[in-house]
């Protein structure tokens, strides 16, 4: 394990026990590690064991084998479990599951207020994180009324107030429409380049992983893939044969080159297609 | 059978201060056996529209003739009506709520006064075409079933009335590529043994893959009515209405500005990967 990782996954099985006592094992011998400042992408289809994964990494969910540590703390110590929760946060896919009070400044406080911190502090906090995810004329509205987008940059603002190391997302754009999904994929994307703050992004959405540092693909608890969005989404056969999607340049590409074309393997750029097209002519 | 919208337009709250016209003097006729699929902005007023189809909001003005029938007019048995046009909301398996899965599917024609062998046939015909097995999970909670299962049961639920239209919001949204895949061939299955479909989506690659027509709507109205082929054309105007097009045909385009010179109508793959090679050998025959 690096000594610099943030999230390190050392050989974790889960297994699930229903009420009837059936076991499941959900995931089997995962390692992996996050690096401070890295963009992770994970994708694969349902019961992939993708969320499963992603609870490990606040201790929503311990290991049944294996351990996880965040930060230099093992998620297993009970002691550091608010240290732990407050270095990775996390935003689901349902935004209207996730906001818990009346007005937005007040749901984005939650966090701060449990901290115990300070009043004063608690506002700059709330202000801070209303500005770094475009919320702010909208601090004393009502969550309701807010669209989908919006409600998933509040969720994503309460995160933020933690000042957390680490923003864990389980498909936090499943359930937007395109406007949607552009304004919250800009503001991770924002929050990971300028702030610095380590994403792990699981999404069905191949679009979203093109940009990842590093995509990684679970399939039946494992993982079975993991590198550059280049070196994963090149491996169209598999990616079909596991039934997910391929950015479609991707697919052009190599169907082009399947049939001896002469372009780079794994182009995941449009730029960088026309160009070789333009050479390979 | 057919539907037809005359000059429908819709209020909601007409007549208090917070009155909203969804709809303004839609006039749309959908012709037995097709498939059409609608796309618009959120608010653009595309699930306004959907509950016409089926009586479950009567318009503020004009008409919406089923098989000739005014849905709005005094006497009109909407029970018929909503038998025969099958509504599939946004996240269906949200309803579900028996406990098991062919109480939920038989819970529609049950209402309508079936019994006995005769709804126990149509259950299992209903779970048939969503290609799921009445013996292994007739009996099972709904609840333990995947996303991608609960979403069928849910439209078995409506197929189990045997509409001669099916009518689905955003059927996809928030599946998996599995089994949104699955969903989508369902769909044209359906559609292939006779089915009328409407389906509204977000997915303009879902549209290129799926409809024969394509219906766009903006602020209330109908804006561009045509095949896929030809809305997707129009690019430009879609983007200033907030739409975008396929992501291969967005593709495409920006090849084309690269300097590639292929045509900008592409839909699929296959068509954008015939089209190139083309190019290549032209240039190479130029040199």
């Amino acid at each position: 394990m690096g000594e610099s990782s943030l999230i390190s996954v050392q050989n974790v099985s889960y297994v699930y026990t229903s009420e009837s006592g059936k076991e499941f094992g959900a995931l089997s011998e995962v390692s992996l590690e996050v690096n401070p400042g890295e963009f992770v992408a994970v994708i694969g289809h349902n019961g992939s064991g993708k969320s499963t994964l992603a609870k490990h990494f606040n201790a929503l969910l311990l290991p049944s084998k294996g351990d996880v540590v965040i930060n230099g703390w093992n998620t297993k110590d009970q002691s550091r479990l608010w240290d732990v929760r407050q270095t990775v946060g996390m935003v689901f896919q349902n935004p209207d599951n996730q906001l818990v009070a009346t007005t937005v400044e007040e749901d984005v406080a939650f966090g701060p207020e449990n901290l115990g911190l300070p009043s004063q502090t608690i506002r700059q906090r709330v202000d801070e994180a209303l500005a770094a995810v475009g919320m702010s004329e909208f601090a004393s509205k009502e969550p309701h009324n807010l669209s989908g987008g919006q409600k998933q940059r509040v969720a994503i603002a309460g995160v933020i107030a933690m000042r957390p190391k680490c923003i864990v997302l389980d498909e936090p754009t499943a359930m937007l429409d395109p406007g949607g999904r552009e304004e919250v994929m800009s503001t991770i994307r924002r929050l990971n380049k300028t702030e610095g703050i380590s994403v792990v992004h699981i999404t069905h959405f191949m679009d979203e992983a093109i940009d990842a540092d590093r995509v990684i693909v679970m399939e039946a608890g494992k993982m079975v893939m993991s590198g550059t969005p280049r070196e994963v989404f090149q491996r169209v056969d598999e990616l079909r044969a596991l039934h997910l999607d391929v950015p479609p340049v991707t697919m052009l590409a190599e169907s082009l080159r399947r049939d001896g074309y002469c372009l780079p393997a794994g182009i995941t750029q449009i730029d960088e297609m026309v160009k070789s097209l333009c050479q390979s002519s | 059978m057919s539907i037809e919208l005359r000059g429908v337009s819709y209020t909601y709250g007409q007549g208090t201060p917070f009155a909203h016209k969804a709809l303004r003097g839609i006039d749309l006729t959908i012709s037995d056996g097709e498939i059409l699929g609608l796309i618009g902005h959120t608010g653009s007023g595309k699930s306004t529209l959907v509950q016409h189809l089926n009586g479950l909001l009567k318009p503020t003005e004009g008409h919406v003739l089923i098989d000739g029938v005014d849905i709005g007019a005094k006497g009109t048995k909407l029970r018929d009506i909503r038998r025969r046009v099958g509504l599939v909301f946004q996240y269906p398996e949200h309803q579900l709520f028996e406990e098991t899965v062919s109480a939920d599917v038989a819970f529609g024609p049950k209402n309508l006064g079936l019994e006995g062998e005769e709804l126990e046939q149509q259950v299992k015909q209903a779970l048939q075409l969503v290609h799921l097995s009445y013996e292994d999970l007739g009996n099972r909670s709904p609840f333990e079933l995947s996303g991608g299962q609960k979403r069928r049961v849910a439209l078995a639920g409506v197929l189990a009335m045997q509409p001669k239209v099916l009518v689905l919001d955003e059927p996809s949204a928030g599946l998996d590529p599995r089994s949104r895949d699955e969903l989508l061939g369902l769909i044209r299955e359906l559609h292939e043994q006779g089915i009328t479909i409407v389906f509204v989506t977000h997915n303009m690659s879902e549209i290129a893959q799926l409809a024969q027509r394509l219906v766009v709507m903006d602020r209330g109205k109908i804006v561009m009515d045509g095949t896929p082929r030809e809305v997707f054309s129009r690019g430009d105007e879609l983007a200033s209405i907030g739409l975008g097009v396929p992501e291969i045909t967005r593709l495409t385009r920006q090849l084309r500005r690269g300097g590639i010179d292929i045509p900008e109508d592409i839909l699929t793959i296959e068509e954008a990967k015939e089209a190139i090679v083309q190019w290549m050998n032209q240039r190479k025959g130029a040199n």
